[in-house]
């Protein structure tokens, strides 16, 4: 998994991952190297404006909404996951 | 003086003195690179910003003009110009620099001919000598604000159009030789409730006929009457759209007199522009370039240039409001 966010990263960097994002589609998409791109390429775009008010707070643009909703569904998860521990104990 | 409903008659016919055409990369790895007065190999143009490379280039079209229009940017008396760009800062940063009297528009891609037609207004009712009228687009400015950030790996559909990088400027004057502008149609905002923005083409090409059906009826002319009616930016998919639409409307206009700037200025070897070119720099350094060289070879005598502009914000978008579209024809005659 490291060694595709370092890749996804790279392949950003150097201008060549949106050209393979529009050939394989969901297939980059779908995987870590997505998630590791768009919180890339938000940084690269945004640095003409800054590192703090540039970088910093545009770098989760588009990753931001996945944390948010990541973090949320695992909280309902982990409230389910807890009721049925309580209930199966009982 | 105005003719029918939405028309302009310019009697005192101004005249394109020069024009200038900036492009960059892709542009000039296009079929019309020939008719590109600078071409940039770079998309940063030396600058730390694409906003700033726009305005770059909005510069160098204008200062080019001017030189080529052998006048000094002093004689300008007022610039007329218009971009993408929110609070269209490239025009106004440019204008800026010229320290020329400036008035900033705003028609997104149609920018190009509002500013052609508006800056024909002043000349034609005596109210300034030389006008500069220009427009800039930059593909990765745009992409970055009206979409995602340009390194971003989203999958495009084929519907979606690809800005051009380029900016185009024309130098008016009230005598001299040249292209004359002769009349000018201005469009209304023309809504058919496409809520796509990968499909700019369809939204826009509404627009188009509804412009040009009003520039037929106004003047009473056909499309015989023109050697060309380019529209601005509607790519393989509005282009399909307007000509279907017009003919519903009655005017079949002929495939060799019926084109549009976003098919021409690019090739089909070049994948990545999809449905064809878009933005301000679209029309503008085809019109200024391409079509107005084969004016001065005598290939082309009266020419329709129908700059299509799509209204929308990345804000109405995300608001779910669909993409109101817009058109306005300005039409350039040439006799040698």
């Amino acid at each position: 998994m490291a060694v595709l966010i370092l890749l996804s990263v790279i392949l950003t960097a150097s201008g060549v991952y949106d050209h393979i994002a529009q050939w394989a589609g969901a297939g980059t998409a779908v995987p870590v190297t997505g998630f590791a791109n768009s919180i890339a390429s938000a940084a690269i775009e945004h640095r003409s404006e800054g590192f703090v008010l540039g970088v910093g707070a545009s770098m989760f643009q588009l990753a931001g909404s996945v944390i948010v909703f990541g973090v949320f569904a695992a909280f309902v998860v982990a409230l389910i996951k807890t009721a049925l521990t309580l209930l199966g104990g009982s | 003086m105005l003719h029918g409903h939405q028309t302009w008659v310019f009697s005192n016919r101004p005249t394109i003195l020069s024009a200038a055409a900036v492009g960059g990369p892709f542009e000039a790895k296009g079929p019309l690179a020939e008719d590109f007065d600078i071409l940039h190999g770079d998309l940063w143009l030396g600058q730390d910003s694409y906003e700033k490379a726009e305005k770059k280039m909005l510069e160098e079209a204008c200062e080019t003009a001017i030189k080529k229009a052998g006048l000094q940017k002093q004689d300008i008396q007022f610039f007329l110009s218009g971009d993408l760009m929110n609070q269209i800062i490239s025009s106004s940063f440019a204008a800026r620099t010229l320290a020329i009297p400036y008035l900033g528009l705003y028609g997104a891609c149609s920018s190009s001919m509002e500013s052609l037609a508006l800056g024909s207004l002043i000349i034609d009712s005596q109210s300034g000598n030389y006008v500069l009228c220009g427009t800039s687009s930059h593909n990765a400015a745009a992409e970055k604000q009206y979409r995602y950030p340009t390194e971003y790996g989203s999958q495009k559909p084929p519907t979606a159009q690809w800005t051009v990088t380029g900016a185009g400027v024309a130098v008016l004057g009230s005598q001299g030789e040249g292209p004359q502008v002769t009349a000018a149609t201005i469009g209304r905002v023309v809504d058919m409730g496409v809520t796509d923005p990968f499909n700019m083409g369809s939204a826009m090409a509404p627009a188009a006929v509804d412009t040009i059906t009003a520039h037929f009826r106004d003047l009473r002319v056909s499309p015989g009457d023109y050697d060309l009616i380019a529209t601005g930016d509607l790519g393989r998919v509005g282009h399909k759209i307007a000509g279907d639409l017009l003919k519903k409307h009655g005017l079949e206009i002929p495939d060799n007199i019926f084109t549009d700037c976003g098919l021409l200025i690019y090739c089909e070897d070049q994948p990545v522009v999809l449905a064809g070119g878009s933005g301000c720099g679209c029309s503008a350094t085809v019109a200024y370039g391409h079509i107005l060289n084969r004016m001065k070879k005598g290939e082309l005598k009266k020419v329709l240039i129908v700059a299509t502009g799509a209204l929308l914000s990345p804000l109405s978008y995300q608001q779910r409001e669909s993409i109101p579209g817009i058109a306005h024809a300005v039409s350039i005659e040439y006799d040698h």
